[in-house]
């Protein structure tokens, strides 16, 4: 018998990753690792893993990875893309990394349209550090710093950083998918595919934002998760295209 | 090129594009403004790369993305943006990049003013990142050693695969002298560490993340032999007028210029004072001093601060010999003729106290 | 003349798996079933309960975070 699903080559063999079961990161990993191999760019990708649940990510994906300090993804990508053109550069952000501490790298490298991809993992709360509040996460959702649910007085709102930057001129292609269904994993790898060819074709800035489930800090069992995706997180965070500039390039 | 009448922040970037750097990332900040104006013309002009980032944590981590390719770069700021780039320093001394950061210092601290200052010594040699890291830090005292030491910044960061920090002033950013380049590297070697893409080989990836403990220690102690070796083989440092000195005085940049001016002066008074200039602050060169302490037994400390230089002095050779300080923070240039007599108060005092 | 109809094998690794059940929850045929009893790392890993029914519709894998299912066909 033959196998239908070979293992994907730029995915470490048989690794066991420490993500907890039911997180959305190995499902990103895999289509990552997916298009790479379908799309031939593999041998010249530099991924920039960020600090959060994926910063071990460099022992479970097998292209070149260069660690980022906390927020600093969109950065560093700007450093290497910048010296190195003809390299395919993905920037794999958290929600903290991409939209607290590293806001100003994000809308900066959005506003100068630098040529990579971005890859945004919202999951609404801190994962590798016990489950504390993020920018994106929803009103009364109860986290370890929000523990009486998030209360406009004193958290403000769900921060929709991936709206403002597809405004932003620069910014060629940007879409909000989620992995809370097979539906939405086969929509989440067509996303994905457009932002890699958008880099492809030198176009400019791609961004996809990925509602991603985080059993373990949500409280929730895998399912409720996708359920809490599709009920509650999607209708804070709306799924579909947010720009799409690539006729006018 | 031959000689050419230039001002100090202009000779660092012109001797960093002639080092071979290809990229330039950085953030405005007087007094070093016309550095980061420079590179935008003339950095792009030779194809390289220059982005004005949005900040100069910004800036910082872009220059590791791009070292992390193989290119030779560089970020300038001054002081408060130096405080800015601290983490992406400790970044990079762990990642073993190499990188050239100028800090064009000015008073403090905080916002301080943009008035040339040398508060930033402790900050340039004791980290002021965090970890187990050491960065060589080089002193210019002329814009002709600006040009010269921009030069070799490159080259030390590239032979030992860590950042290297060039401590200027705003005066001297500020100064134009007559500069006489050096020629423009004709080619570089390859870099094999260099990111490029895994190709048709093994992924290869760049962390300064070491879970494992006796991993991290193992880390720690490889960096830590890397930078014994460099102290024995890279200090540097200037001995002006020592063949017979009975007084030194320490002082580096700028202020060792004015003591220059002021050692002429005193001369004349018949005091034999002689400078020891260190060009490298990081590693200190303690060993010409700890030698000359055991005859000579005067050591006059001046700096453009309230007495950071001073305590590695005091390291050296505390005990050996008497140690005093005369210092100008705040933005303050000393004169020549306020230090000679600076000296000379200190010379009699001594003299009267063994008589 | 009728197609010859596939047939397919889902294998799972059963030591990789961390019993997240998405794969059982999405798989409509139901070849999958969550396991009472637990592997190496302690988690009630997906077992195949009803192989003849695997369409090769491939949502297992799809769904899997962790590249813990395998497909085979003839």
């Amino acid at each position: 018998m033959k196998l239908k699903n070979e293992w994907p080559i730029y995915y470490k063999k048989d690794v066991v990753t420490h993500y907890c079961p039911g997180c959305g990161h190995g499902i990103v990993h895999r289509i990552i690792a997916e298009l790479l191999e379908e799309m031939d760019l593999g041998k010249r990708t530099i991924g920039v893993n960020p600090a959060g649940c994926a910063v071990l990510a460099y022992n479970y994906l097998d292209f070149d990875m260069i660690e980022a300090a906390h927020g600093r993804g969109t950065a560093i990508a700007t450093g290497i893309k910048r010296a190195r053109p003809d390299l395919f550069v993905l920037s794999y952000q958290g929600d903290g990394d991409l939209s607290a501490i590293g806001t100003a790298e994000t809308i900066h490298s959005a506003n100068r349209g630098e040529k990579f991809t971005v890859i945004f993992i919202n999951n609404a709360v801190y994962g590798m550090t016990g489950g504390q509040m993020a920018p994106t996460s929803v009103l009364e959702q109860q986290t370890t710093t929000s523990p009486l649910g998030r209360s406009p007085d004193v958290d403000g709102y769900p921060l929709h950083i991936t709206d403002i930057v597809a405004e932003f001129k620069g910014v060629v292609y940007a879409e909000r998918v989620s992995l809370s269904s097979p539906k939405n994993i086969r929509r989440t790898k067509k996303a994905i595919k457009i932002a890699f060819e958008t880099q492809v074709d030198n176009l400019g800035y791609s961004i996809i934002e990925v509602l991603s489930p985080c059993p373990t800090n949500w409280k929730m069992n895998t399912l409720d998760s996708c359920k809490w995706i599709d009920n509650v997180l999607a209708s804070e965070f709306p799924l579909g295209v947010l720009t799409d500039k690539r006729e006018t390039k | 090129m031959n000689k050419v009448f230039i001002s100090g922040n202009h000779t660092f970037a012109e001797a960093a594009i002639r080092a071979g750097c290809t990229c330039y990332f950085g953030y405005p900040i007087t007094p070093q403004n016309e550095l980061g104006e420079y590179m935008a013309v003339h950095l792009r002009k030779a194809g390289g790369v220059f982005v004005q980032s949005e900040s100069e944590t910004a800036a910082i981590n872009m220059v590791i993305g791009a070292s992390s390719t193989g290119a030779r770069v560089m970020t300038s700021s001054s002081s408060p943006g130096i405080s800015l780039k601290q983490e992406g320093i400790s970044f990079l001394a762990g990642f073993e990049l190499p990188a050239v950061i100028v800090n064009v210092m000015r008073g403090g601290p905080g916002l301080g003013n943009i008035a040339p200052a040398q508060g930033d010594y402790f900050q340039a040699t004791r980290g002021g990142g965090h970890g187990d890291y050491r960065t060589p830090v080089l002193a210019p005292g002329s814009v002709q050693e600006i040009a010269d030491l921009t030069y070799l910044s490159f080259d030390l960061a590239d032979r030992y695969k860590t950042p290297v920090m060039i401590l200027g002033d705003g005066m001297m950013g500020q100064t134009k002298e007559p500069v006489v380049f050096p020629e423009p590297v004709k080619s570089l070697p390859e870099k094999e560490w260099a990111l490029k893409g895994c190709g048709d080989g093994p992924s290869r990836y760049m962390a300064s993340l070491v879970l494992d403990t006796s991993e991290m220690e193992r880390h720690n102690w490889k960096l830590e032999r890397k930078y014994q070796q460099i102290a024995e083989k890279e200090t540097r440092y200037e001995a002006y007028m020592m063949d017979d000195a009975e007084l030194v005085i320490i002082a580096y940049g700028t202020t060792a210029r004015i003591a220059k001016g002021a050692i002429n002066r005193i001369r004349k008074d018949g005091i034999k004072a002689g400078l020891i200039r260190p060009i490298t602050l990081w590693p200190f060169p303690k060993k010409i001093l700890q030698e000359l302490a055991r005859s000579i037994k005067q050591f006059i400390v001046f700096e453009m601060s309230t007495g950071q230089m001073l305590e590695d002095v005091q390291l050296a050779i505390g005990g050996m010999a008497d140690i005093s300080f005369h210092g100008r923070p705040g933005g303050i240039i000393p004169t020549p003729a306020e230090f000679a007599r600076f000296v000379y108060r200190e010379y009699q005092e001594k003299k009267g106290l063994k008589s | 003349m009728a197609k010859e109809k596939k047939k397919y094998q889902v294998v799972v690794k059963k030591d990789l798996c961390k019993g997240c059940c998405l794969c059982v929850e999405f798989c409509k045929p139901q070849v999958l079933q969550t396991s009472e009893n637990i592997n190496q790392m302690g988690y009630n890993y997906a077992e195949v309960v009803d192989q003849k029914a695997c369409t090769g519709c491939m949502i297992c894998t799809l769904v899997c975070p962790d590249l813990v299912l395998e497909v085979y066909y003839e």
